[in-house]
């Protein structure tokens, strides 16, 4: 892996992560020098038992939560350890998230729940964003429920609304946290391979938190993980 | 439209019953509030309107002693020395204005002096066909009252010009007439010291001050003069003036200058005024509760609002939306049931100022008017919108900073306090 790891371009990679959850007596070294890199157009699947840091790894690699130690390097840009604004900036720019639950704005219909990031972003005019909202819809197979409110449409669909949704602003890393974890084997199929087909086309890089081992094994790289290291497989 | 905004008014709809809350006690806020200051401002102009028209702007009256002393005394040289005392806060007046026409002559000389009138007063005692009262007698020169005060808008019956050309005419207070059981038209004897006169009442007038209509009595400055055995001087001068506004200045300035006691209206109706201060003050306090508890509800709706969407603002922080964002988009939904409120209850504001305005007076109290009393100003649309701004703004910021200092990973992760 590693010779061919080399000529890839590497959309993000931490080094030496530490993370500690609780107070006093309580304080759980979750995560215990983690070091990883992901590479574009690769999806790597990160599995284990529950507890051992899976999505505090996840987490901190989104920037939505803040390491004890160590680096994290998005598109070559080292991220500051205690710059909210930047954390925020570099989030929005370059990483994408689909979470186990769809998290769709319910007042929103699906068009309106796809272009919130662009909004954000504000790189292209409104008529650009609906018109890519809907090119995304359409990808992920929901281009006659654009319009939608999330309340309309079933489990699999809305999940198939955050996976367009995390794509919106074309960031070089998809963070998903158990995202076929709360729907049925159909659906969970389905949402793998929009999310995994989209990633590959596009060229970014994905890490998947996943349970299931049959999900897993679709993955170019398994990375197994126990007491907040990862192990050999 | 700002994304942010965008966002907000959808929050907000979804939660219509509590924003239709909020803003319905904004609305009612703003609505009492102009209503009520409308009201008592309303008093208050017509108090300081009548009182200008009865008594002017500024009354010179006795004439201020001397007070300071010649005091010579001798050296160890056998020379003696000259200085003089004064004594500011033992003042003494000599009563009554000896040369009216000196100070006239000195006070028109200021710009802001519209008029002067010369007024003779004394006490009398009134007796008609039937019954018999006491009055305060005001000897005037026609034309030189009419310019300072507003007696002939006041005249109830009769008329100035009959009272002009008579010299034996008087005007009474409608409320006197009443006690005296007189018209226009009639005759009535009126006496002071040993001297009595009859006079015909040329017309009524009524100020709408109780004690003003039942004592005050107009004559004739020389039959006055004749009645009361005073051939010079006159008690006092009464003034009008151009800018109401600069009274207390130039009352300060004849005092000075004409060495005669003097007082704005401002110091005259001191008591007065400071009360229809302490109750325009009051009632805001008061009809403000209203707004403070719109503003609870708005805080509370804002803090639901907070709660429900933790996983809503999470997410939007995860795709890039910054902490001021989401501060700005519960402050928009401040904003926006502000805005509408303040806007609605404006226009309340407007329509029941003008429902009162046409209600009719019920009873006579201090002073009469046919009408409840309004005063329309701006000041109380713009004092009621502040005190909205100010009370949505503070129920705003709590919950959107709350909000804005949620962590994404720990509320995803379902940790978040």
């Amino acid at each position: 892996m590693s010779e061919t790891a080399a000529n890839r371009e590497i959309a993000l990679e931490c080094r030496e992560l530490h993370k500690y959850l609780g107070e006093g007596e309580m304080k759980v070294h979750v995560l215990r020098g983690v070091n990883l890199k992901l590479y574009r157009g690769e999806v790597s699947a990160i599995v284990g038992p529950s507890g051992c840091g899976k999505s505090t790894l996840l987490y901190l690699l989104g920037l939505l939560d803040r390491q004890d130690s160590g680096s994290i390097h998005v598109m070559d840009e080292v991220v500051p350890l205690d710059k909210d604004g930047e954390h925020t900036r570099i989030r929005g720019e370059n990483i994408g998230f689909v979470f186990q639950f769809h998290f769709l704005l319910p007042e929103f219909s699906a068009t309106e729940n796809v272009m919130l990031p662009m909004r954000k972003l504000g790189r292209l005019s409104p008529k650009d964003m609906e018109a890519r909202s809907v090119a995304l819809l359409e990808e992920v197979g929901l281009g006659d429920k654009t319009h939608r409110l999330p309340s309309q449409l079933s489990g699999g669909e809305q999940q198939r609304v955050a996976i367009a949704r995390s794509l919106a602003n074309m960031p070089g890393v998809l963070l998903a946290d158990e995202p076929t974890g709360n729907l049925d084997v159909k659906n969970s199929l389905m949402v793998f391979e929009s999310l995994t087909r989209l990633a590959k086309e596009k060229g970014q890089a994905v890490l998947i938190v996943t349970h299931n081992p049959e999900l897993a094994q679709k993955c170019d790289r398994i990375l197994r993980m126990q007491d907040g290291q990862f192990i050999e497989s | 439209m700002s994304h942010n905004f965008r966002i907000a008014i959808r929050f907000l709809l979804a939660k219509k019953r509590s924003m239709l809350m909020s803003l319905a006690g904004i609305v009612f806020g703003v609505g009492f509030f102009i209503s009520t200051q409308a009201q008592l401002s309303g008093y208050q102009e017509l108090f300081i309107e009548t009182i200008l028209g009865t008594d002017g702007a500024i009354r010179i009256e006795d004439r201020i002693q001397a007070t300071s002393v010649f005091v010579e005394a001798a050296s160890s040289k056998g020379n003696s020395t000259n200085f003089f005392l004064s004594d500011e806060n033992n003042r003494r007046f000599v009563e009554g204005i000896e040369h009216p026409e000196s100070v006239v002559e000195a006070i028109m000389e200021l710009s802001n002096i519209e008029a002067t009138s010369s007024v003779l007063k004394g006490s009398v005692q009134l007796q008609s066909a039937l019954r018999e009262d006491s009055g305060q007698v005001f000897g005037i020169t026609v034309d030189d009252h009419l310019a300072v005060s507003a007696l002939e808008d006041q005249i109830d019956s009769g008329s100035i010009i009959d009272f002009r050309q008579a010299p034996m005419g008087v005007i009474l207070g409608v409320k006197l007439a009443a006690r005296l059981d007189v018209s226009v038209g009639d005759s009535l004897i009126i006496r002071a010291v040993d001297q009595q006169r009859r006079l015909k009442i040329s017309a009524l007038y009524e100020t709408g001050v109780s004690d003003i209509d039942k004592k005050r009595v107009f004559m004739h400055i020389n039959t006055v003069r004749s009645l009361l055995k005073k051939p010079h001087g006159v008690s006092f001068i009464q003034v009008s003036v151009f800018d109401r506004a600069r009274t207390m200045i130039d009352s300060q300035l004849i005092e000075n200058v004409t060495n005669h006691f003097t007082t704005p209206w401002q110091e005259r109706e001191k008591s007065l005024l400071e009360l229809f201060k302490i109750l325009r003050i009051s009632s805001a306090i008061t009809v403000s509760t209203i707004i403070i508890v719109s503003g609870l509800g708005m805080f509370s709706m804002l803090v639901m609002i907070v709660m429900e969407k933790t996983r809503e603002i999470a997410i939007l922080r995860s795709m890039g939306y910054t902490r001021g964002d989401i501060s700005s988009i519960f402050l928009w939904q401040g904003a926006i049931v502000l805005v509408l409120g303040t806007a609605i209850g404006c226009c309340l504001g407007v329509l029941m100022t003008f429902g009162i305005s046409k209600l009719p007076m019920p009873s006579a109290g201090l002073f009469t008017a046919e009408f409840f009393e309004v005063n329309w100003s701006g000041w109380h649309y713009i004092q009621a919108v502040v005190a909205a701004t100010v009370i949505v703004m503070i129920a705003s910021l709590i919950p959107a900073r709350r909000a804005a200092r949620l962590v994404p990973g720990d509320v995803i992760r379902g940790t978040a306090a």
